[in-house]
């Protein structure tokens, strides 16, 4: 609330579907506009930019290969010659391995949350549109998903489908469906009652038209918010999987079978081996803050 | 009152047979016939019918289902084909341990979480509300089960202070050195979620007219603490109990870092020995108490705030 002071707020969306095209650009111009005067989401923003860049660019920017192992420089400490972050249990370069396992957490991380946003808000403004007995069916059947804990739901699904990076993918997207659909769909009931709904309805426009001009503009900004902060959920979850033996396989590098399989060498190279956690760990926390600051941002509306 | 309470219960029923039928698909969604692992992959066919025969796997499909949820409501969940002995049995052993883990570690988060939230809503916008803010922030962002990790190394591996592994045997206190690391690396998450809650909580109320006209009248701030406190107690609680039911069902990962001898750790066995049936009763058992929570935590919520009983 304390937003309002921005200096210009965002025009409520219009029933033209003409005009809206112009005004929902200003709005996201208006929303970056705040974001970037945030300097910490900015400072967000740009690590995980860069941590994205980084694993693109991992063949290119890596000392070594992250298969190379050499059993004479097993379990290196941080700062050893040629090993900056030292080396694993098979000799194979941290900083390499780093590196590259944040294509897979990133991936896995981000990728089922996209799945589950299209999805869920698809089946959420399904059922919020056309209430009846579509909206009971899509969210009773959510119902029965929250009866579970996220966590076990995931571990109980990919842990039932067996280990692999496909299984722990859909086992992901699934359990973050439900939330997304709920959302959505209390969203769209909300705008369905709003009187420029009506007013396209009696000109005659066409239900997909209703949804797709006005309905969805009005509810993808408060799901888009709700779908960041999962993120962060997503990339621990993820990286739990893979810390259980859930996820990708090895010598595949990702940050929690990395986790995972330097758990032994704790007593040997303690800082070494919690490298890939802090990964995960400066990941979520960049997601979490600059959701949080995309929220404030994006909460110019009101 | 009592007749929300009786439609509420009503209303669980379908819940409960729905979560009843995901468990019970779970066989189904793995990979390969669930019989795999008791069949020997020479076995002459004749055999191979018995043992589909003994185990029901003939039958139709509905069939199979109440037959097997008629048996779960009487406490027989199967046999574990890792270990052979009845599920329920390996259950019941492990369960206890998840409970006492998830206990400690909601007492902790939740007091620290009430301490820290209670405190940032009253110091709006001061260090110490920043403080406190980032501590929540820590909390929902850090995975826990490198969280757990990291005080293995500071406090057994560098310290030497508290064990690393296992439950440990014997009297309470004797075991009490075994509870401290888990418990204190799963209240964390509570902890950031409760002290997000209540401060959000409290300092809405904080703002609100009954507040300002409390202190118009002079009350001391004791006194207007009691009040909002009352007043923030439903929506708190009900974080509070869906967080403890997250507690049980989501301690397999810090049960697996710590050996702890929970349902966690037995379900992180079964999911690798493809012990399907333990897999099944693990979910079913933990998903019903997640169930009979959130009933639990309704009711309670309508009993202290009957503003919340709608329709």
């Amino acid at each position: 609330m304390q937003n309002v002071k921005s200096p210009s707020p965002t025009p409520p969306k219009s029933a033209d579907g003409g005009k809206l095209a112009t005004q929902s650009r200003g709005y996201w111009a208006t929303v970056w506009r705040s974001l970037r005067r945030d300097p910490l989401s900015i400072v967000c923003a740009t690590v995980l930019v860069g941590l994205v860049l980084i694993a693109v660019f991992a063949p290119l920017l890596a000392p070594h290969s992250p298969a190379e192992s050499t059993m004479v420089n097993r379990l290196l400490p941080i700062g050893s010659a040629g090993y900056i972050l030292g080396t694993d249990e098979l000799g194979r370069d941290m900083l390499t391995r780093l590196m590259y396992g944040g294509r897979m957490s990133l991936v896995m991380g981000i990728l089922p949350v996209v799945i589950a946003f299209v999805i869920g808000t698809s089946l959420g403004l399904m059922a919020g549109f056309f209430g009846g007995w579509v909206n009971t069916v899509v969210m009773r059947t959510t119902d029965v998903f929250f009866a579970f804990p996220a966590v076990l739901l995931a571990i109980a699904i990919s842990g039932a489908l067996g280990p692999g990076l496909g299984n722990s993918m859909l086992a992901l997207t699934l359990v973050f469906i439900p939330p997304i659909a709920r959302v959505a769909e209390s969203v769209t009931t909300r705008v369905r009652m709003l009187d420029f709904v009506d007013a396209a309805r009696a000109s005659g426009a066409h239900s997909v038209t209703i949804i797709r001009i006005h309905v969805v503009n009005n509810v993808m900004g408060t799901v888009f918010i709700y779908a960041t902060s999962l993120v962060s959920v997503c990339m621990i979850l993820a990286a739990g999987l893979s810390f259980l033996g859930l996820g990708v396989k090895p010598p595949t590098p990702e940050w929690g079978l990395m986790l995972n399989t330097l758990r032994q060498s704790i007593y040997v190279q303690p800082w070494v081996s919690v490298l890939p956690g802090l990964m995960i760990f400066i990941t979520s926390l960049c997601f979490n803050l600059l959701s949080d600051g995309l929220r404030g941002a994006m909460d110019l509306k009101r | 009152m009592f007749l929300y309470i009786c439609r509420r219960i009503v209303y669980t029923v379908p819940i409960a047979l729905a979560v009843a039928v995901v468990c019970f698909s779970l066989v189904h969604l793995a990979p390969g016939d669930p019989l795999s692992a008791v069949i020997p992959a020479d076995a002459p066919a004749e055999v191979v019918e018995r043992i589909v025969q003994a185990y029901g796997m003939d039958r139709p499909l509905p069939v199979q289902f109440f037959s097997w949820l008629g048996r779960a409501i009487q406490g027989d969940l199967g046999v574990s084909v890792a270990t052979g002995r009845p599920v329920a049995g390996e259950i019941s052993r492990a369960l206890g341990s998840t409970f006492t883990l998830a206990l400690a570690a909601a007492l902790l988060g939740f007091l620290f979480g009430t301490l820290f939230g209670t405190v940032a809503a009253f110091l709006q916008g001061r260090w110490s509300d920043r403080l406190v803010t980032g501590i929540a922030l820590f909390g929902v962002s850090v995975p826990h089960y490198w969280l757990g990790l990291l005080l293995v190394i500071i406090f057994s591996v560098q310290l030497d202070w508290l064990p690393s592994l296992g439950g440990g045997s014997g009297s309470f206190g004797e075991r009490l050195p075994y509870l401290i690391l888990p418990a204190v690396t799963m209240s964390f998450i509570p902890m950031g979620i409760v002290t997000r809650t209540v401060r959000s909580t409290v300092s809405e109320l904080l703002g609100s007219e009954f507040v300002t006209s409390l202190r118009a009248r002079g009350l001391s701030t004791v006194s207007i603490a009691k009040h909002v406190a009352k007043n923030a107690a439903p929506s708190v609680l009900a974080v509070m109990g869906l967080q403890f039911g997250y507690l049980l069902g989501g301690s397999i990962l810090v049960e697996t870092v710590f050996s702890w001898p929970g349902t966690g750790y037995l379900l992180n066995g079964a999911i690798f020995q493809r012990d399907i049936p333990l897999l099944q009763g693990i979910i079913l058992t933990l998903s019903m108490f997640f169930v009979a929570l959130n009933l639990l935590v309704d009711v309670l919520q309508t009993l202290f705030d009957p503003r919340i009983r709608r329709s």
